[in-house]
């Protein structure tokens, strides 16, 4: 077994840095993009993120393909995932007149946002996909777009950007402070606040989990055997916080998806 | 080994988002203790409010990196 460590290194506590993978194709070629130095070449997490999206539609194909009345195993997991999605953040977030028509963007987002945190845990895999926040820029623009377009298609333009900055049931000097900072949580903010919310955490759990396993190799190859007991605690931790982000990366899939929901919800409401 | 006073800030600055986020789920808790039936339109507020605390602690943590 080699080792990763040697007795007089010091322990060096993980980075941002580990997050930067080798390509796997390509990756001899750099080009600069907003005044960062870039690999062009295929990583892992491109590759995971095709890899989920593959992987919801093969799932939820084999569960729509042969529909009986009577559901098969498969059928009834797509029935009750596809349920869960409409019922608890379509119909009782949006409200039971429009939902309908948002419910295919809402469960594929949610799907594909769970697969790709579930890539953080699932064995040879074990890289959070958003943890990169490009990632998930991408989904909170798309998103972003989604919110603003629906308000801007029901109320109009002025309409809703007088909406969603003007809180109902204010008046006189305070709408002066109010209005840009609604205008600014509302418009400007939320795109940030959607993405960093899914990328911090999945970035900070796996470093969590690098700190546990890389803190634990070190203690149980370089100190002496005394500390033993402490390296092994670490490991004994590790699995205890790889379990805690199974239930993180779930929880945090579904908060995504409510706030898409909620945003759309708040786009759509009537003006008192 | 290396440190960064950056995570010790962090760590104080995570304090306050800990404690928001502790009140919204005692309220939420015992919102649902008292009226159970009403458990589904409190779900919803309650992570929203969730994710509204819990956004600064996510703007600390990358302030911690970035600075």
């Amino acid at each position: 077994m080699s080792s990763l460590f040697t007795r007089d290194e010091p322990f060096a506590p993980p980075s941002p840095a580990d997050f930067d993978l080798p390509a796997v194709f390509g990756g001899s070629g750099h080009f600069t993009f907003l005044g960062q130095e870039q690999v062009a070449g295929v990583t892992k997490p491109m590759l995971q993120i095709v890899l989920a999206a593959v992987l919801v539609f093969i799932l939820f194909y084999v569960a729509s393909r042969r529909r009986a009345m009577v559901p098969g195993k498969v059928q009834f997991i797509g029935e009750e995932a596809y349920g869960f999605v409409r019922n608890s953040m379509g119909r009782d977030i949006i409200g039971s007149h429009d939902f309908q028509r948002f419910v295919p963007y809402l469960f594929t987002l949610f799907f594909f946002v769970l697969f790709n945190n579930f890539m953080a845990t699932i064995p040879f895999i074990q890289f959070p996909t958003f943890s990169r926040s490009g990632m998930v820029y991408s989904l909170a623009i798309m998103s972003w777009i989604v919110y603003n377009a629906v308000g801007i298609h029901k109320h109009g333009f002025v309409g809703y950007f007088k909406l969603q900055s003007v809180p109902a049931g204010v008046s006189g000097v305070i709408l002066i402070l109010l209005v840009p900072l609604e205008f600014m949580s509302n418009i400007l903010v939320r795109p940030f606040t959607l993405a960093l919310r899914l990328f911090a955490n999945m970035f900070a759990g796996h470093l969590l989990l690098i700190l546990f396993a890389l803190g634990g190799e070190y203690i149980l190859e370089t100190q002496p055997l005394g500390y033993a007991p402490v390296g092994v605690l670490a490991w004994v931790l590790f699995i205890a916080v790889a379990i805690l982000e199974v239930l993180i990366q779930f929880l945090q899939a579904y908060v995504f998806v409510l706030l898409n929901a909620m945003y759309i919800q708040g786009a759509l409401v009537d003006e008192h | 080994m290396d440190g960064n006073l950056n995570m010790i800030g962090y760590g104080l600055a995570a304090i306050g988002p800990g404690i928001g986020i502790g009140l919204i789920f005692a309220a939420y808790i015992s919102g649902v203790a008292r009226q159970p039936e009403a458990q589904s339109r409190l779900q919803s507020i309650a992570i929203l409010g969730f994710a509204l605390a819990e956004a600064l602690a996510i703007i600390g943590i990358a302030l911690a990196f970035v600075l």
